[in-house]
């Protein structure tokens, strides 16, 4: 596309602007931009307003490249068009048909603007397609990029979610464990339980795997990891709730977890508390001694 | 010249009742560990001490050599009837003694010197009093 067919392109879209806009806008309505209710008519009014902007600014200066300085705006408007919708639970064909329904309107204004010239209308046909397909995979790729920061953001709140450590007494920690035991959350599990080792000066701290899906030698390993190094600094660690599954699995797989384990953590609460040299005493026999 | 001054390459080595108590301050240099090794076994005989307390609280970076050589002057102290006691250890520390596969054996482990010397002194009363039936 060269030079003049630019001109040509961004003089079509200036003076031909509310029309090309309302049957952008006529096309997205039909295609059901609105039909989730998540975007009003005005806001999509506003974005394609706004997207019309760029788009003449972006074309006057002569390069369909979007990657370049001249097309910074229009990418950043359409970086918020396909977060707000990503965010808002668009498929990616509905987020790219933003951009990809201009492709009709602009395409029939150019064959009636420049009917009598064939191949400036061919040049100009091919430009704007390319132009177009550019600015929709972009918007696609922003989508796909939002996704995954939504998917990753997410994982990361699991895992935050999925590994307190409560103190249940005095110098007793638990740490109730749910989900599959993986390297890069046992690593997590491990530091929050040493960190809170320290912070609760922790004598014992219960583990308790009821919430443990499966356990194979991989993640018997990391529980080991976990119980020596709690041990290393001077914290026992009382096993609780190996479900009858599990039980067997533990002594076919001949692991030795090298560690007290107990039915329920009732037990090993009971347990902590005899080794630590407290106990619990019921309100009213306490009182009458009193 | 730091390096040259006698008292800063050594740890020094308290005796507290029928404890010793060794207190690294310091980033362990592996010249530092090999002496502390010499000069605690030397002073757990010489003193018939009962026990030892390391106290490694202000240590926050082993490499495996350390890590061997804390595991090493445990053992020793232990074979010469010495209840040793590692306390005050880092959980960066015990993640990387657990990664590099030490674990201590046989060495007991407390929180804080407090509480170590409490383990030391509960378990040589239950020697005394196993002797004392015996």
């Amino acid at each position: 596309m060269a030079q003049g067919d630019f001109d040509v392109l961004a003089g079509l879209i200036e003076r031909n602007e509310p029309t090309l806009r309302d049957e952008w806008m006529a096309a997205l309505r039909s295609a059901g931009a609105l039909r989730t209710g998540q975007f009003s008519d005005t806001e999509l009014a506003q974005q394609t307003r706004s997207f019309m902007r760029e788009l003449r600014a972006g074309v006057s200066s002569g390069t369909i490249d979007i990657e370049d300085e001249a097309w910074i705006t229009m990418r950043q408007l359409l970086g918020d068009i396909s977060r707000s919708r990503a965010l808002q639970g668009y498929s990616p064909t509905e987020t790219a048909m933003f951009v990809f329904s201009l492709k009709e309107p602009m395409f029939a204004l150019i064959r009636s603007e420049l009917a009598r010239d064939a191949e400036s209308m061919g040049n100009v046909v091919w430009g704007a397609t390319q132009l177009i397909d550019r600015l929709g995979l972009y918007t696609t790729e922003l989508y796909q990029k939002e996704r995954d920061d939504v998917i990753a953001r997410q994982g990361r709140e699991l895992l935050e979610l999925s590994t307190p450590v409560v103190q249940l007494w005095a110098k007793i920690l638990a740490l109730p464990l749910i989900g599959t035991l993986d390297s890069e959350r046992t690593q997590i599990v491990m530091e929050r339980l040493l960190e809170s080792i320290v912070e609760a000066g922790a004598e014992i701290a219960i583990i308790d795997i009821s919430g443990v899906p499966t356990v194979d030698t991989l993640v018997a390993q990391h529980l080991i990891k976990t119980i020596s190094a709690a041990r290393l600094m001077g914290a026992d660690c009382i096993i609780s709730g190996i479900r009858p599954q599990i039980a067997q699995t533990i002594v076919h797989l001949g692991l030795d977890l090298d560690v007290v384990s107990k039915a329920t953590m009732a037990d090993a609460f009971a347990l902590a508390l005899r080794r630590t040299g407290q106990t619990v005493n019921m309100i009213g026999s306490a009182g009458r001694h009193a | 010249m730091l390096e040259a001054h006698p008292s800063v390459d050594r740890i020094p080595i308290l005796r507290v009742g029928k404890a010793l108590v060794v207190s690294i301050q310091v980033d362990l240099s592996d010249q530092m560990a090999m002496a502390l090794q010499d000069d605690l076994t030397r002073k757990i005989v010489s003193t018939g001490a009962r026990g030892v307390l390391i106290d490694i609280s202000a240590l926050d970076l082993v490499d495996s050599f350390i890590g061997r050589m804390l595991s090493n002057i445990a053992a020793i102290a232990r074979v010469l009837d010495a209840v040793t006691v590692v306390v005050g250890m880092r959980p960066q520390v015990a993640i990387t003694l657990v990664e590099l596969g030490l674990k201590l054996t046989g060495i007991r482990t407390a929180l804080d010197a407090d509480r170590g010397l409490e383990i030391i002194n509960r378990a040589l009363s239950e020697q005394d009093s196993d002797g004392a039936d015996g």
